[in-house]
C-alpha cells in the first residue's frame, strides 16, 4: 500500500539555525505515529512543513502522491481546511467565539450550514469529554479544556490525517487516555492517519510506533540523545 | 508477605473457602503473580493458627466438601493496622535497571552504552505499548485497569528516569569539551 503521506530528506532553517536536517517520514491510513525528542530538536518544525504550514528548504511532501510543498501557499491552506486536521502546539481559538462557534468554524468555512456545524461540534465535544464548554468562549476555559476544544476544531471535518503538537499536555492522565482513545477509534474507523508530537511515554505508547528526532535528524537508537559515558 | 493481608482483606468483606478466594485474589490483583492453590491453603492455616481466621463451617453446594473461612475481630486489627502503615516510598533505589545503567555510563564505551540503552529503551516502550492496547480491549474489570495503570506508569518513570540520565551526563561531556 502506498503512503498516505510521505516526505523525503526535509531540510528547514530559520536564518542560520537549523531545525530540520534531511528528515524522511512514510505515513499510512489509519495509522498513529508519535514524534518524541527533546525540546528543540525539530519536532514542531517537521510537522509545520508535513501539513504545508512551512515550505522546507528542501526535500518534498507527497500527499496521496501529490507534490505539496511546492504549491502555492492558497492550495496548502485549503488542503489544511478540507484533508488535514492541524493542533497547533500554541494553537489559537478565537476569542470572540464560543467553543461551539470555534468547532464548528472549519465546517462553516467549507460551506456546510451553521445548524449542521454546530450539531457536528456538539459531538465532537461530547466525545472529548467537555460538552459543558460549548457555549464559554476560551477565555472562560481551563488549559485542560482549551486543548480538547482546539483538538475538537482539527477533529470536526473528519480529516484524512491529525497532526497533533502535544495533545494532551495540560491534560491529566484519564483525560489524556480519554483523547488517545478516541483518536485510536478515528484511526481504525475512519483510517486517519495521526502524527502526535508529545514528551509523554504513556502516550506515545497509543502509537504503532514512534520516531524520534535529535537535533534535526532522525535518531535510529530511539534515545533522542548522543549518549556520553564517564560521568 | 502481602499476601496473607490481601487475603484477609477479602475475607473482611465476608467468608468464603479456599477455592473462592483464590478467584478473588486472582481477580482483583490480575496480572501479578498468580497465587498457587498450596499458598491459599498455607496462609490460611498460619492464619487461623496465628486466631486472624477461623473456620466457619462446611460448603458442599454441588462439589465436593469446602470449609469456609471467616476474618476474626483479631484478623480485622491486624489488617487495620497494616493499612495504616505507611510503605517506604523508594523501593525502587535498589532495581537492576539503575545498576546497570549506571555502570554503562561509567565503563562502556559509548558505542556499547548506546547498544544497550538503545535496547533496554526499546524493550520498554514494547511493554508500554502491550498494555496500552490490553487497556483498550473492552472487557477490562477496573481491577485489571488499576493494575495495567500500576504497570504503565512505573514503566513510563524508569524511562522518564533514563532520559533525564542521559540528558544530564550528555550536558555535563559537553561542558566539559567546550
Ligand atoms: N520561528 C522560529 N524562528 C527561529 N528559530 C526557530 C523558530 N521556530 C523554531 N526555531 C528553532 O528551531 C529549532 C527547532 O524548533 P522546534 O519548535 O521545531 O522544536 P521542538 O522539537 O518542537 O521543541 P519543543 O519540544 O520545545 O516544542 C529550535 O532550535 C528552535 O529554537
Ligand atoms: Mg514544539
Amino acid at each position: 500500500m502506498s503512503p498516505l503521506l510521505s516526505a523525503r530528506d526535509l531540510t528547514k532553517s530559520y536564518g542560520v539555525q537549523p531545525a530540520l536536517r534531511g528528515v524522511d517520514l512514510d505515513l499510512h491510513e489509519g495509522e498513529i505515529v508519535a514524534v518524541r525528542g527533546r525540546s528543540g530538536c525539530g519536532k514542531s518544525t517537521l510537522l509545520h512543513c508535513l501539513s504545508g504550514i512551512l515550505r522546507p528548504d528542501g526535500g518534498q511532501v507527497h500527499f496521496r502522491g501529490d507534490r505539496l510543498d511546492d504549491t502555492s501557499e492558497a492550495y496548502r491552506s485549503e488542503l489544511r481546511r478540507t484533508r488535514f486536521g492541524v493542533l497547533l502546539q500554541h494553537g489559537h481559538l478565537i476569542s470572540e467565539l464560543t467553543s461551539a462557534e470555534n468547532v464548528a468554524l472549519p465546517l462553516m468555512l467549507g460551506g456546510g450550514s451553521r445548524r449542521a456545524a454546530l450539531a457536528a461540534a456538539a459531538t465532537w465535544l461530547g466525545r472529548l469529554g467537555v460538552a459543558e464548554a460549548a457555549e464559554q468562549t476560551p477565555g472562560q476555559l481551563s488549559g485542560g479544556q482549551l486543548q480538547r476544544v482546539a483538538l475538537a476544531r482539527a477533529m470536526v471535518t473528519q480529516p484524512a490525517v491529525l497532526f497533533a503538537d502535544e495533545p494532551t499536555g495540560a491534560l491529566d492522565t484519564l483525560a489524556g487516555e480519554l483523547v488517545m482513545k478516541l483518536l485510536g477509534r478515528v484511526a481504525r474507523e475512519q483510517g486517519t492517519a495521526v502524527v502526535v508530537v508529545t514528551h509523554d511515554a504513556t502516550i506515545a505508547a497509543y502509537a504503532e510506533r514512534e520516531i524520534v528526532l535529535l537535533d534535526g535528524r532522525l535518531d535510529p537508537t530511539g534515545l533522542g540523545v548522543a549518549v556520553a559515558v564517564g560521568a | 508477605m502481602s499476601a496473607s493481608y490481601v487475603l484477609l482483606g477479602l475475607l473482611a468483606r465476608g467468608p468464603k473457602h479456599g477455592y473462592e478466594l483464590k478467584q478473588a485474589y486472582d481477580q482483583r490483583l490480575p496480572r501479578a503473580k498468580p497465587l498457587a492453590f498450596g499458598q491459599v491453603y498455607s496462609t490460611l492455616g498460619r492464619l487461623e493458627r496465628d486466631g486472624l481466621v477461623t473456620q466457619a463451617g462446611q460448603d458442599q453446594a454441588g462439589g465436593p466438601e469446602r470449609t469456609t473461612f471467616a476474618i476474626t475481630g483479631d484478623g480485622r486489627a491486624t489488617l487495620e493496622t497494616w493499612l495504616a502503615e505507611v510503605e517506604a516510598p523508594a523501593p525502587y533505589v535498589t532495581s537492576a535497571l539503575l545498576s546497570k545503567v549506571v555502570v554503562a555510563l561509567l565503563v562502556a564505551d559509548p558505542a556499547r552504552a548506546t547498544t544497550y540503552l538503545s535496547a533496554q529503551q526499546q524493550a520498554h516502550t514494547g511493554r508500554m505499548r502491550e498494555l496500552t492496547r490490553l487497556k483498550s480491549e473492552q472487557d477490562l474489570t477496573v481491577g485489571d485497569l488499576i493494575a495495567v495503570d500500576y504497570a504503565l506508569t512505573h514503566l513510563d518513570a524508569d524511562l522518564r528516569w533514563l532520559q533525564t540520565a542521559l540528558h544530564r551526563v550528555a550536558d555535563l561531556h559537553r561542558e566539559v569539551q567546550s
